[in-house]
């Protein structure tokens, strides 16, 4: 168990992690999800004792890491798989950590078997790619059989069947009944991988709730309805019949129509009363991804922009067309669908509440446009303007987060008894 | 990365997964490996094998003793070649064995830097750190492994160069060393350079950067000698003749009782001024140790 309670960080007049609470329960996976440079790496170190917290405290079982008896023994971490000195074998490295630790050195060589680099074991780490570093760092985490796990990163270069490792390790670990924080940035990894979310945002918490609960939070599912291109009056036809049903449609660029509020039979049986021949009717639900990109648009620091190549173009030919730009690029508003509904859409400061705002394309001033000046209504852009955003992700743990958590204890029941790492 | 994707399978086959399973109480995990009290004695084996197990430890060992047995030997020899006009006699060979050893210091400063810096410089201080966060006992270890290692080797250099050294000036009218004068010439210069390079291993630990920690140590090594010798003013002549008398080559020297001058330290004071000054820095690092982010 991992509590955090207030945690600040400042280097200088920079803050980095700002008043972060947030709770991690034995017996899951917990993705920490964030945009670089959003202090997860920070947090994970004031976690370990390495950085002293400005402000706020963060104890593992009860205990600051730096107070706790047989801390290398209770957790385990991999913070950096570089953090090694290159020039020691594989196998010295762990001895060296084992013996520091008090873990017989037998040890050593069982967790170079489960992370499989017992065939490179006195090879000097310089020499390694980033993926055997990781398996490396990965070995001195596990290496005293902890029961808090930290990961950062614990992917990051492995290649597809270290990542189904890694992936099944950390449930396995949780399914032991282990504490298990992982940071990633692979949305598809951690929807698979965690079970419960922290999500943080120029250092501060955006959101902790369970992966399902984070997806439909801030993402809506909605239907894609395609009428006939030939016939474009019976687009309006049964844009008109499903908005009275109370639907909302939006007209989506290729002509097809985004409906939401409605389910897919009710749709089919509107078009069917209007008259209406369908092409297409297919639901769409929202990845993690999007969500992802959907809550943290505003907090993110570093962001890509069109490479405009300025003066270095040849002037068009007359009556040619500029290139259309690749979607997604420089449009704040491409990974907006709108939320499900007003109540369910936790991070928006009262000011925000115009719905229809985030959705509406590049232009549409919503609460996520990242272009929005300070002071407006962007919660993520001024720091002492998060007070109507924190108490809302602090408030829905309780409720989502226990009935969550709890069963994922006693889940993979065939996976229990670890088979990578036998005891 | 748009909108348009069809919803992505995973996330609706991990639902399940925590979903399904009954709730209950969590059974912490327990490790069934002993768990065992640690203390100083585990940190000190650590260190040994981090210490053993780069190369640097060998070259820059390696380096010293071919320094100081190779220079030792090459002084005893051509003293010994020109032993009839010489003006040696009288004097204690072991002074021979100093152009060796300051040349030899520099090996091991560099050594104790990056005994502690090296960490620094490549992150393995935070492995370290969270499997040890008593910090003071990793770097009470460190100190403790590095200066034995240091103190071993040099005393076995510097004894087996001044041992060939007085067999190889032996009848050539040159003073017998007493007991005192061995004593001084192996143990004493050997605690003296194992503590100069215990200060740079703290200095390494202050400075966490081992190019820069290096330059300060070699800089305190020659820097006096070498301000002295530019020091042509009047005004300054007090200054410059203690710059020279502190200067650590000289206070190298004073273990073999050639000294520069006649004031300024003598016997074993040098040993007592760099274990002062060692103490002062290790006190300085252990709190810097414990207050500053790693």
């Amino acid at each position: 168990m991992i509590e955090a309670v207030g945690l600040t960080k400042r280097y200088g007049d920079k803050t980095a992690v700002y008043n972060l609470s947030f709770q991690v329960r034995p017996g899951a996976v917990t993705g920490f999800l964030g945009p670089n440079g959003s202090g997860k790496s920070t947090t994970m170190r004031m976690i370990l004792g390495l950085d002293n917290p400005t402000s706020g405290t963060v104890t593992i079982g009860g205990y600051p890491y730096r107070k706790l008896p047989n801390a290398p023994r209770q957790v385990g971490a991999l913070l950096d798989a570089k953090a090694v000195h290159g020039g020691r074998h594989a196998r010295n490295h762990l001895l060296c950590l084992a013996q520091l630790s008090g873990i017989p050195e037998r040890r050593v060589d069982e967790v170079l078997g489960v992370v499989g680099l017992q065939d490179v074991a006195k090879k000097r780490s310089k020499g390694f790619s980033l993926g055997m570093g990781q398996r490396l760092g990965i070995a001195a985490a596990l290496l005293g059989d902890p029961q808090v796990l930290l990961f950062d990163e614990p992917v990051n270069g492995l290649d597809p069947e270290g990542i189904l490792w890694v992936r099944n390790l950390m449930k396995a670990l949780a399914s032991e009944g282990r504490t298990v924080f992982v940071s990633s940035h692979l949305m598809s990894e951690m929807a698979l991988t965690a079970d419960h979310l922290i999500v943080i945002g120029r250092g501060q918490l955006l959101a902790d709730m369970s992966v399902k609960d984070f997806i439909s939070a801030n993402s809506a599912d909605f239907a894609r309805v395609r009428t006939p291109d030939t016939e474009p009056q019976l687009r309006e036809k049964l844009t008109s019949a499903l908005t009275e049903a109370g639907g909302q449609v939006l007209p989506e660029q290729d002509g097809a129509l985004r409906v939401m509020g409605l389910p897919l039979p009710r749709i089919s049986d509107l078009a069917h009363d209007a008259d209406v021949r369908l092409w297409e009717l297919s639901p769409h639900q929202a990845s993690l991804e999007e969500a992802y990109m959907r809550m943290t648009q505003g907090a993110v620091d570093y962001r890509s922009s069109i490479d405009q190549r300025a003066g270095l173009q040849q002037p068009l030919p007359p009556g040619a067309q500029p290139p259309m730009p690749v979607p997604g690029q420089g449009q704040p508003g491409w990974y907006a669908p709108p939320p499900p509904q007003q109540g369910g859409q936790p991070f928006t400061p009262p000011q925000g509440a115009a719905p229809a705002g985030p959705y509406g394309g590049p232009a549409a001033p919503g609460p996520y446009a990242p272009g929005a000046p300070a002071g407006g209504p962007n919660p993520y852009a001024t720091p002492g303007n998060q007070a109507p955003a924190a108490p809302a992700a602090e408030s829905s743990p309780q409720p989502s987060a226990a009935p969550v958590a709890a069963p994922a204890q006693t889940a993979a029941p065939a996976d229990l008894t670890k088979p990578e790492d036998a005891r | 990365m748009s909108t348009h994707q069809p919803p992505m399978p995973q996330a609706a086959e991990a639902a399940p997964n925590w979903q399904a399973a009954p709730g209950g109480p969590y059974a912490g995990y327990t490790s069934p490996i002993p768990v065992v009290k640690t203390h100083l004695g585990h940190a000190l084996a650590s260190e040994w094998t981090k210490i053993k197990s780069v190369r640097s430890t060998m070259w820059t060992l390696g380096v010293f003793v071919l320094l100081v047995v190779g220079i030792g030997l090459l002084a005893g020899a051509v003293v010994s070649s020109n032993a009839s006009d010489s003006d040696m006699s009288g004097q204690s060979p072991l002074g021979l064995g100093f152009f060796g050893l300051l040349l030899g210091s520099m090996c091991i400063i560099t050594l104790g830097v990056l005994t502690t810096a090296s960490e620094y410089g490549t992150g393995m201080i935070r492995t370290t750190m969270t499997a040890c966060p008593s910090r003071g006992r990793v770097l009470a270890a460190k100190g403790i492994v590095f200066f034995v290692v240091a103190f071993v080797v040099t005393l076995a250099a510097s004894s087996f160069v001044a041992m060939t050294q007085v067999s190889m000036l032996d009848g050539t009218g040159i003073k017998d060393p007493s007991g005192a004068e061995w004593l001084k010439g192996t143990v004493g210069i050997s605690l003296y350079i194992a503590l100069l390079g215990l200060l740079s291993l703290v200095i390494g630990s202050i400075i966490r950067h081992s190019a820069g920690a290096i330059t300060i140590m070699i800089g305190l090594l020659l820097a006096p000698l070498v301000i002295a010798l530019f020091m042509f003013s009047q005004s300054l002549a007090d200054v410059r003749q203690a710059l020279l008398e502190y200067s650590i080559p000289n206070q190298l020297s004073v273990f073999y009782a050639n000294s520069l001058s006649d004031t300024g330290p003598s016997g074993w004071d040098p040993l007592w001024i760099v274990l002062g000054v060692t103490a002062a820095a290790y006190a300085g690092a252990h709190a810097l140790l414990q207050s500053r982010d790693v």
